[in-house]
């Protein structure tokens, strides 16, 4: 029995009609659309960057279990099975990478008044980051 | 602080981790600051650097790098006897580098006061975000579970376990916390990161 997969992910909400909720499969098109990566005959590839993948865990024509996506990446996937929603995290590999770099990570947030506000508007400034909260 | 050095081609940004934009607006209308003064309900500041509190401060230079990485400091000492941090070695430190009198830290300096994230970490905010769709779909009761399972990942990670428990129905200043501090102390795992260097 297909089901609506709610995917939080980078993010964004996104909603994937899966064939089976217990073990969602995201099919080859949602996979680009939705997560930025192809499927080809090296594996989930991204412009020139490829990441091989176990030909065996393509299910149907051409779908990609959502756990063999997630590992393949070194993202943490969690679940909660009775919602149908799925939260696919950051790999710790690739936070580390950014910030061993010493490059800022750039992120736009809005403010009171919901106006984004990015970081990068502030280059050829030194910038104090204080992160706070109220609790 | 921002006032003084604004001229000195200088800006803070404050990002508020709240549940809503609502929790920050008396601070930020009080402060009523000139500086972007944001909100981060997702939690994508700590996610993007790292950051398992507050209050949490990076310096970043003109080109955008890291100058100094993540460090436990608040803007006053208000809290000084309760969290043992001194504001006004920050400030002193932080006005000479934004004058250009004192450079910052060295790049392999920053990397080496750095804690990037591991594993559990990540799946921890993961686990956060999950919670915390929930928690605003409504089922709180079923957001309990992934709460908890990120609280199992990342003990030390405060921004999420105080962070999340007014949205739980508990007080982040009562005794919930109060079990994260004493667990804290007596495993020797510090609330607040701050980078130990040498005096300014």
């Amino acid at each position: 029995m297909s089901a609506t997969l709610t995917l939080l992910h980078d993010g964004r909400t996104d909603e994937i009609t899966v064939a089976d909720p217990a073990r969602p499969t995201i099919p080859a098109d949602a996979l680009e659309a939705t997560l930025g990566w192809e499927l080809q005959p090296e594996g989930l590839c991204q412009g020139a960057m490829c990441v091989p993948v176990d030909q065996d865990a393509l299910v149907g024509d051409g779908g990609l279990d959502l756990g063999v996506f997630a590992d393949a990446l070194q993202r943490p996937l969690v679940t909660d099975e009775k919602h149908v929603v799925a939260a696919l995290g950051a790999s710790h590999h690739d936070r580390g990478e950014a910030l061993a770099s010493l490059q800022a990570p750039d992120f736009t947030l809005p403010d009171l008044d919901g106006n984004p506000h990015s970081l990068s508007d502030q280059r050829g400034k030194k910038v104090l980051l204080v992160a706070y909260a109220s609790w | 602080m921002y006032e003084e050095l604004a001229d000195e081609g200088f800006t803070v940004i404050t990002v508020g981790i709240e549940r809503s934009p609502e929790d920050a607006r008396p601070w930020i209308e009080k402060a009523s600051p000139k500086h972007p003064s944001l909100i981060d309900i997702e939690h994508l500041v700590p996610d993007l650097y790292g950051m398992i509190n507050v209050p949490t401060v990076v310096w970043i230079d003109e080109e955008g790098r890291i100058a100094r990485p993540n460090d436990a400091s608040f803007a006053s000492n208000r809290f000084k006897l309760l969290t043992g941090l001194d504001s006004k070695r920050h400030l002193r430190r932080l006005r000479a580098w934004v004058r250009g009198d004192a450079p910052a830290l060295t790049p392999s300096e920053v990397r080496k006061h750095q804690d990037l994230p591991t594993a559990a970490e990540q799946e921890a905010r993961a686990e956060f975000t999950l919670a915390w769709w929930l928690s605003r779909e409504g089922h709180d009761d079923d957001a309990e579970r992934h709460y908890e399972r990120a609280g199992e990942l990342a003990p030390h990670d405060i921004t999420i376990r105080r962070g999340s428990m007014r949205t739980r129905g508990l007080n982040p200043m009562g005794l919930a916390f109060l079990k994260i501090a004493i667990k804290s102390a007596l495993t020797r795992t510090p609330l607040y990161r701050r980078i130990e260097d040498s005096p300014a």
